[in-house]
């Protein structure tokens, strides 16, 4: 009996450490970020570093506001492009899709999630970009090479689709069957069960889903950094190049080594990234919170 | 009050045009999933009375219910064959149009499932729905219908606030004045107190008893009792087959069928 109730004790205890232990290295991780960026910070002040746009670290200039907002466009784009498409991917495949199809798609989706990012880059540098450059910008009238916001936003966007997909599918099936036989019955149709009902009571869901996947999409690196151009400078149109942070971390760490406080620059990028990550998943826990408390 | 609807007293039935049965069941066999759930079906619903259909769990009581407002149709590899005729027009023809179908019926399912918006728009969902646009339209209809439903004076003053905040037997009531903002002709009740307190379900008995003067109601309950205390009319279903119809103090009195002697005894439940 004492051995089980001991055994019962340590397990509770030693999960309790372990989870202390991961939430411990969150903490970890920033102080070393706030430590290792503290050169640059000591350089300039923390305003000069946001709102400076001009990046020139050999002139020991560090403005990182290209890269916050190339970060913004192309996790923006990808939204924009993405969760009207994931919505109605979901919504047919819960509500109209037939049992055999929903069984057939979305392991196919799951696959999708399985691909390492480094083929988007790929299939983005060959399908998407020369896309963009010779067919779609002229036509608006731009000249672009296709390195561009807006060719890491369609990459982006493909990458996101599957795991947003697959949690609003699951989000959409929690949703009782009786709130449909509700609607229905009073004589509403299909569509009008969807718009009125099912997609109310799934908001916060739905928007859970689109948390994650920006999560994502913030800090996805290198398929972007493939397609996107990287030129620090502030992008104008979806078809001007840009510079997320994710790609000058990875695109400079190692040669920084000789210019000063370049990589202390880097670290200061790095904590920007992870301040953006956590103050996101911040609010919109607390929009979440506020969701869930209404109507449900 | 009505001549008994039984199978001697059919042609009975046939010389009194007074009594015009709302829902007329003709051989409905209904499979799903391969397996036959209703096995010919042929009966006359009669109007303004509730009748209750009992019988054991898996008899089919619910299937048959659902196949009046056609959202079996919802449901996967459903087979029907027969004719339901509604005001004598049938709903299973091949045009029927079941939105049309659906809003002459309200449906108070087993436990309340209020739409996720407030009081006031759970009202006026269904009429909205059916171009209701106007705002004091609306309001008159959300306002009578709570009046019905004995819940105006518990909801007047907080109309918007959400209804999953009402108690459960207050979203019941609510439902059914849901249900009724559509102004249906026949109310559905599939168990409708099976998650209710002993007086909130009395309420919404009383409401029903009340409301057969403009409906016909059709009750499924697995409570014998309720069936005695409410209905006019008892079908009593076993195995997907009609094993006894009558008025409810013949078929609970004097049950003709072996069966339903034992399930009104208590042997089989």
């Amino acid at each position: 009996m004492i051995s089980r109730l001991a055994k019962d004790k340590i397990a509770k205890n030693s999960s309790a450490l372990l989870l202390g232990l991961s939430s411990l290295l969150i903490l970890l991780v920033f102080l070393g970020l706030l430590w290792k960026a503290q050169p640059v910070l000591q350089e300039y002040s923390l305003g000069q570093l946001l709102s400076e746009s001009v990046w020139a670290p050999l002139k020991g200039k560090f403005g990182f506001l290209p890269f916050i907002m190339g970060t913004l466009w192309v996790t923006a784009l990808s939204l924009l492009l993405a969760v009207p498409l994931c919505i109605a991917a979901s919504v047919y495949l819960v509500e109209y899709a037939s049992d055999r199809l929903r069984n057939m798609v979305l392991p196919l989706v799951n696959v999708l999630a399985a691909i390492p990012p480094v083929l988007y880059g790929v299939w983005g540098v060959l399908f998407v970009v020369p896309l963009l450059g010779t067919y779609v910008a002229p036509v608006f009238g731009i000249s672009s090479s296709g390195y561009s916001v807006f060719a890491g936003g369609i990459v982006l966007a493909v990458m996101i689709f599957p795991i947003m997909v697959s949690i609003m599918v699951e989000v959409l099936q929690t949703i009782p069957y009786e709130l449909r036989a509700v609607s229905l019955s009073l004589g509403a149709t299909r569509w009008e069960t969807i718009k009125h009902v099912i997609l109310k009571k799934a908001k916060p869901g739905l928007l859970a889903a689109v948390v994650l996947a920006i999560s994502r999409a913030f800090g996805e690196t290198i398929a972007v950094l493939m397609v996107c151009g990287n030129i620090p400078h502030l992008p104008k149109s979806i078809f001007d190049a840009g510079y997320p942070i994710p790609a000058l971390i990875a695109n400079n760490f190692g040669e920084m080594m000789s210019i000063p406080l370049y990589d202390s620059a880097l670290m200061f990028a790095a904590l920007l990234l992870f301040l953006i990550i956590f103050g996101f998943n911040l609010i919109s826990r607390l929009i979440l919170n506020r969701l869930e408390g209404q109507h449900s | 009050m009505f001549p008994y609807p039984s199978l001697e007293t059919e042609k009975a039935q046939d010389l009194s045009p007074i009594i015009l049965p709302k829902i007329q069941i003709k051989n409905l066999n209904v499979q799903v999933e391969g397996k036959q759930i209703l096995k010919n079906i042929s009966l006359d619903i009669p109007n303004n009375s509730i009748t209750s259909i009992i019988g054991p769990s898996g008899c089919g009581k619910t299937t048959l219910l659902k196949t009046l407002n056609r959202l079996l149709d919802d449901q996967k590899e459903v087979e029907v064959s027969g004719s339901v005729l509604v005001n004598n027009e049938d709903i299973y023809a091949p045009g029927a149009e079941v939105t049309h179908i659906r809003k002459k019926m309200g449906l108070l399912s087993q436990k309340p499932f209020p739409l996720p918006m407030s009081i006031f728009d759970n009202i006026a969902y269904g009429p909205k729905i059916h171009g209701i646009r106007d705002k004091k339209a609306l309001k008159q209809i959300v306002e009578q219908q709570l009046i019905n439903v004995g819940l105006w004076e518990e909801v007047k003053d907080r109309l918007d606030a959400s209804a999953t905040r009402l108690s459960i037997g207050q979203q019941q009531r609510l439902c059914l004045a849901r249900g009724l903002a559509v102004a249906p002709e026949i109310i559905l009740g599939d168990e409708s107190t099976s998650a209710l307190d002993p007086i909130s379900t009395q309420t919404i008995e009383n409401l029903l008893i009340e409301l057969k003067e403009d409906y016909t109601i059709v009750l499924v309950t697995h409570i014998l009792r309720q069936a005695r205390r409410v209905s006019d009319y008892i079908l009593f279903l076993y195995n997907g087959e009609i094993a006894e119809f009558g008025r409810t103090e013949d078929v609970l009195l004097n049950p003709q069928n072996e069966i339903t002697k034992q399930y009104v005894k208590g042997y089989i439940s």
